[in-house]
């Protein structure tokens, strides 16, 4: 294959990688920002998040795009309201402890594996795209379906954006982000905003869960790969920073598809992991994080 | 569609052997009095206890769960024939994970706590090679279903056996001619990045020069890839034939990812099955696959002349023309491999009674007794085809079958014989010390 067209395919697939990188980072960015706390079932939500969507669709009559529309509704109720069972028997009874909850929520992610894996069994499941559409390059085709995660990964941030920037809600979130105690004394009801961040968190992350299956398959492992980028896309961009997750994620999936394209996968992910340990060393808050308080 | 059908013959089972010896054994007891009546008795009816290795969770759990309906399959069907040497079998299942630490830890469960008699059943090659040199230490026969070719390269040790599934080395050797003379020579191979992917890069790349051909591109894909356009573009221009051997659960993506690069205007594929075992062909965003070539061990579509054993062999595992499950039509086998599981058994039980396997103290004999066996004749106890078993190198040959999509659905285009899938042995495990 040529340079250009080449090229063209990195650059594509980079931006593909990036979108699914920000939607899966959206939700654990969201809670490790306002909350302080480490969701290690993050992945598990966006493994049931896919569960729900190769159930609904398959459940749904009237072909994929009622089923995809059908999961887009159905999959983050399902896992917000797992979210908010989780949130108030399990993390309001540990008091929100970082350490404590890092080891619940791994507990917790293993109960979920494992349930799916009893209830949906083992082998991955195929969830149709609600449109197949091949564009066709002179060179190649690429999934028009891929182009669409894209744009709609690009419509969530930018609406969570406005929730965060410009609603009242976002400034109670930003204001218990900011200081908890004063928040308290301010009368915001700080338990129920972590209630709610939680409950968002997880839900967000089902929402691009069912943006992204139908270009993977869904599957009781799946978990971990989210889990693993998120955290990366995370640290790297700040904690808590909406912002700084999502140019982590561009910068990230975009070197990801034109190393991997041009040299090799594995040089891409060592590139990636090493880019997490440089930004420890030397900015530990992220590109665009405050130092914690 | 033609009406799902399931033809459950009701043969009796109990083979001549079994009904001497148990006849045998009941008149020996008799003469001995009512003292020794009751030992006996009791030695007779314990049961033989097969450890069966399993990959209930892990990577490899959509093939334990058939490997698991095989196996239950086999043993309820021995045991209404009499057990093996008249005792009854009973399976010991222990989940693996899929991992070869953890295998390791469950063969030794199977020798020292589960006290059983032999230890069966793995697939994924990284758990037997984990767990291999267990089975050695501890002296425990280790009956592996893995179609690596790890057992064969003489790798492992002399309680490692694998007779009821061929290995790949085979596998991939006699496909090559078929493939350079029917798709052609120019071949890019896309493969995992570990042992299993190494075996199909090594052997096929030897194979198919030695057809006239070469492998112009290699590329190896990690195992916990999600994502695989960015691959494609590593494909030569000049391809002749794309093979591709892909294992885990993002099998269908990587299928459906080459579709969309290369549309309909593709290099022919020729495919192991593996890349979409327990995957059904009409799954959406296979449609492309339809024209290209699959190896299948055993194909899982009965096709229109089945043979009786292979009716009686899905009768008995609940699996339909198809190779679906009877009672779900999109739960799909992974039927190349899961017969070895049945197969395996069989030549387990052939071998104790070749034996006279009476307990763990047997064992030594029992593995001679299993590198006695030379060929294998097709029938209900190995409905996949006739074999040949190699008792230097604990590997046993059969045939290979090329199939093509068709409609969604696999049709037979050519049956290799055992021998083109034969290779000088490396190894002797009859050599090393019991």
């Amino acid at each position: 294959m040529a340079f250009f067209p080449h090229l063209l395919l990195a650059l594509l697939e980079g931006t593909v990688a990036a979108a699914v990188l920000a939607l899966s980072a959206l939700g654990l960015s969201l809670v490790f920002g306002v909350m302080r706390v480490v969701n290690v079932a993050h992945g598990e939500f966006f493994m049931l998040g896919a569960m729900l969507a190769w159930f609904v669709a398959k459940m749904a009559p009237g072909g994929p795009a009622v089923g995809f529309l059908a999961a887009l509704i159905v999959a983050p109720l399902l896992v917000g309201a797992l979210a908010f069972v989780t949130e108030r028997l399990l993390l309001r009874r540990i008091n929100y402890d970082p350490e404590a909850t890092i080891v619940a929520t791994i507990g917790l992610m293993f109960v979920i594996q494992q349930l799916a894996l009893s209830v949906f069994g083992a082998d991955a499941k195929a969830v149709p795209a609600p449109f197949s559409y091949r564009i066709a390059l002179p060179w190649f085709g690429f999934s028009g379906y891929k182009l669409f995660v894209v744009v709609a990964s690009v419509a969530l941030l930018l609406g969570v954006w406005w929730v965060l920037a410009k609603t009242k809600l976002g400034l109670i979130m930003r204001v218990t982000q900011f200081d908890r105690e004063t928040a308290t004394a301010f009368g915001i009801p700080v338990n129920q905003v972590y209630s709610a961040v939680f409950v968002a968190g997880a839900a967000l992350v089902a929402i691009a869960a069912v943006l992204i299956v139908p270009i993977q398959q869904a599957h009781y492992l799946m978990g971990l790969d989210p889990l693993l980028m998120s955290f990366i896309v995370v640290i790297i961009g700040g904690l808590g920073s909406i912002k700084g997750s999502v140019i982590a994620a561009v910068i990230i999936g975009l070197s990801d598809g034109v190393i991997s394209i041009f040299f090799s996968p594995t040089l891409a992910s060592i590139i990636a992991t090493l880019a997490v340990a440089l930004v420890l060393v030397f900015r530990p808050q992220g590109l665009f994080g405050v130092p914690a308080r | 569609m033609p009406e799902r059908k399931l033809i459950v013959p009701d043969k009796k089972l109990i083979s001549r052997r079994s009904a001497l010896k148990l006849a045998g054994a009941g008149a020996a007891a008799a003469t001995m009095g009512p003292g020794f009546m009751r030992y006996a008795q009791a030695q007779s009816s314990e049961p033989i206890r097969i450890g069966f290795q399993v990959h209930k969770t892990g990577i490899g759990a959509a093939y334990g769960k058939w490997y698991e309906q095989t196996t239950n399959a086999a043993v309820k069907l021995i045991n209404e024939a009499g057990g093996i040497g008249g005792r009854p079998v009973e399976i010991v299942a222990e989940d693996d994970a899929t991992d070869p630490g953890r295998g390791a830890e469950v063969v030794e469960k199977f020798a020292t706590q589960h006290k059983c008699d032999v230890a069966f059943g793995t697939l994924f090659s990284h758990v037997v090679m984990g767990s291999a040199p267990r089975a050695g230490e501890l002296k425990i026969p280790y009956f592996v279903v893995s179609e690596g070719h790890h057992v064969a390269s003489g790798k492992l040790n002399r309680y490692t056996f694998q007779p009821g599934i061929t290995d790949v080395r085979s596998q991939v050797i006699s496909m090559a001619p078929w493939i350079a003379k029917n798709l052609g020579k120019k071949v890019t191979m896309i493969f995992p990045d570990f042992a299993f992917g190494y075996d199909h890069r090594d052997y096929f790349s030897a194979a198919i020069k030695a057809q006239g051909g070469e492998v112009n591109a290699l590329i190896p894909i990690p195992p916990t890839e999600t994502s695989f356009s960015r691959y494609f573009a590593q494909i030569p221009s000049g391809t002749e034939v794309i093979y591709h051997v892909m294992v885990g659960p993002a099998v269908l993506t990587f299928v459906k990812e080459l579709g969309e690069f290369y549309g309909s205007n593709h290099p022919p594929l020729f495919g192991f099955i593996d890349s979409l075992e327990a995957v059904s062909l009409k799954s959406p965003g296979l449609e492309f696959l339809e024209g290209s070539y699959f190896w299948e061990a055993y194909p899982r579509n009965a096709g229109a002349k089945p043979a009786d054993a292979d009716t009686f062999y899905r009768g008995k595992v609940g699996v339909d023309q198809y190779g679906s499950s009877v009672s779900d039509p999109n739960d799909v086998s992974t039927y190349s491999h899961m017969f070895g599981c049945w197969e395996t058994l069989y030549i387990i039980k052939q071998a104790m009674e070749a034996a006279g396997y009476k307990g763990p103290d047997d064992r030594a004999k029992l593995i001679e007794a299993a590198e006695a066996i030379t060929t294998i004749p097709e029938g209900n106890e190995h409905p996949q085809g006739d074999k040949v078993f190699n008792g230097k190198i604990h590997q046993v040959f059969g045939h290979q079958n090329i199939t093509q999509v068709k409609g969604g659905v696999g049709e037979l285009v050519y049956r290799t014989t055992i021998e083109e899938g034969m290779y000088e042995p490396e190894a002797d495990y009859t050599a090393m010390p019991l």
